[in-house]
């Protein structure tokens, strides 16, 4: 496979929320607002690519029987850095997104990469595998915040860490509340998927 | 005691650990095709997540004492890895049955974020080691009754008339927002009235 190859993997053949459904914990909970879900997904994709370049760089020094726990102290390292980061430079998005910020150390996607790419792959490669891991499951989150906070709420893009109270697209009274409410989390995604599901079935049928 | 209560209450009914914090989701679709199979990862997550309750509200106490706190996130984790294997090795030699029961999910259970999860908010919540110990085993309840609820429903799913396109996770994630609906109607629940303050 060709760096390209690795790198579009991520985000369509294999995009870790449309196609492996994994890591859904954060998916569900942050889509709320679109930032919120860009947030996640940059703080995620950081762990992805640090943990990938330094697991990769690793592989021939760690013993095999012990390398799932190597593997957690490493991601755990990224997400602490993570974590205090986005405390002192982002504090109210930091707050929303709450203990989902530690839980990306248990996030399946992060160990998966690790355990089935960085540890058998060239540093470089593995590069761009957390890279295209990580904008997939940012791209993902956004999609799915961009219907509930537009249908939600009526307005996208609200963010109080940088003064910017959104875009008004129509008036807050004919949002559908549900649609912010955890209910609406699993819904949104299900049809979401049913819709993606659908449009792959149709066009495998045209080939 | 009636604070104990109301936490207890709180936690499996308004702020379920799946339905409504979304911890715990991958076990919880992955483990619920089948009653049983659920119940039996119900069951060993509930045993770990009160074990690891009590064994991080220790470890936290460690860090504070040290001045670490910023290592809370590795410590924790790895605790509850060895916890997990710990707890492995204790249940195939003391219960034999138990280990057939639980011993397949059992090792699931170190990167199911609800573990994780609830150690966190038990820091995060500042609570005593009493309320820490029943929030966890709560905590644990949450995750059984939102698991074998959906158990039960999916198990009639797999004869309905579906279209291709909703089978397998997209109806699964619908029924599960219909339960977290249903639960929605606990959030003001008036527990004063009910516990008699």
């Amino acid at each position: 496979m060709k760096l390209r190859q690795v790198f579009a993997n991520g985000i369509f053949r294999e995009n870790p929320i449309f196609r492996l459904v994994l890591g859904m914990c954060p998916v569900l909970a942050v889509s709320v607002t679109v930032v919120n879900g860009l947030g996640m997904g940059l703080a995620a994709t950081f762990v992805l690519v640090c943990s990938n370049l330094i697991i990769s760089l690793l592989r021939n020094v760690i013993p095999k029987e012990v390398r799932i726990p190597c593997f957690i102290v490493v991601v755990a390292t990224f997400v602490t850095i993570v974590d205090k980061v986005m405390a002192a430079g982002v504090p109210e998005l930091h707050g929303v997104l709450g203990i989902f910020i530690p839980l990306i150390v248990v996030n399946c996607i992060i160990l998966g990469r690790a355990e089935a790419f960085a540890s058998r792959n060239t540093v470089g490669r593995s590069l761009f595998d957390g890279l295209g891991m990580g904008l997939g499951f940012t791209l993902g989150l956004i999609l799915l915040s961009i219907f509930r906070e537009l249908l939600g709420t009526g307005c996208l893009l609200v963010a109080g860490d940088f003064g910017f109270s959104g875009l008004e697209v129509f008036s807050e009274s004919y949002g559908a509340l549900l649609l912010i409410l955890p209910p609406g989390a699993f819904i949104t995604l299900g049809l979401l998927l049913a819709g993606i599901n659908w449009w792959s079935g149709k066009k495998g049928e045209e080939r | 005691m009636v604070d104990l209560l109301v936490l207890s209450f709180s936690t499996i009914f308004i702020s379920n650990f799946v339905l409504a914090r979304f911890l715990g989701i991958c076990p919880f679709l992955g483990v619920s095709r089948k009653l049983e199979t659920s119940l039996g990862m119900g069951f060993a997550v509930t045993f770990v997540m009160t074990m690891a309750s009590v064994i991080t509200y220790g470890v936290q106490k460690l860090l504070v004492l040290y001045n670490v706190e910023f290592l809370r996130t590795i410590s924790f984790i790895l605790v509850i890895a060895v916890l997990v294997q710990f707890v492995e090795m204790i249940i195939k030699k003391a219960s034999p049955v138990l280990y057939r029961a639980l011993g397949i999910y059992l090792p699931l259970i170190t990167t199911n974020c609800a573990v994780m999860g609830v150690a966190i908010i038990n820091v995060d919540e500042g609570y005593s080691f009493i309320q820490t110990l029943v929030n966890g085993f709560s905590a644990g309840l949450s995750f059984i009754l939102a698991i074998v609820l959906f158990a039960g429903l999916r198990e009639r799913m797999e004869f309905a008339p579906l279209p291709k396109a909703m089978k397998g996770f997209p109806i699964a994630l619908i029924i599960a927002g219909l339960i977290s609906m249903a639960f929605l109607g606990f959030s003001n629940f008036n527990l004063q009235a009910l516990f008699g303050l």
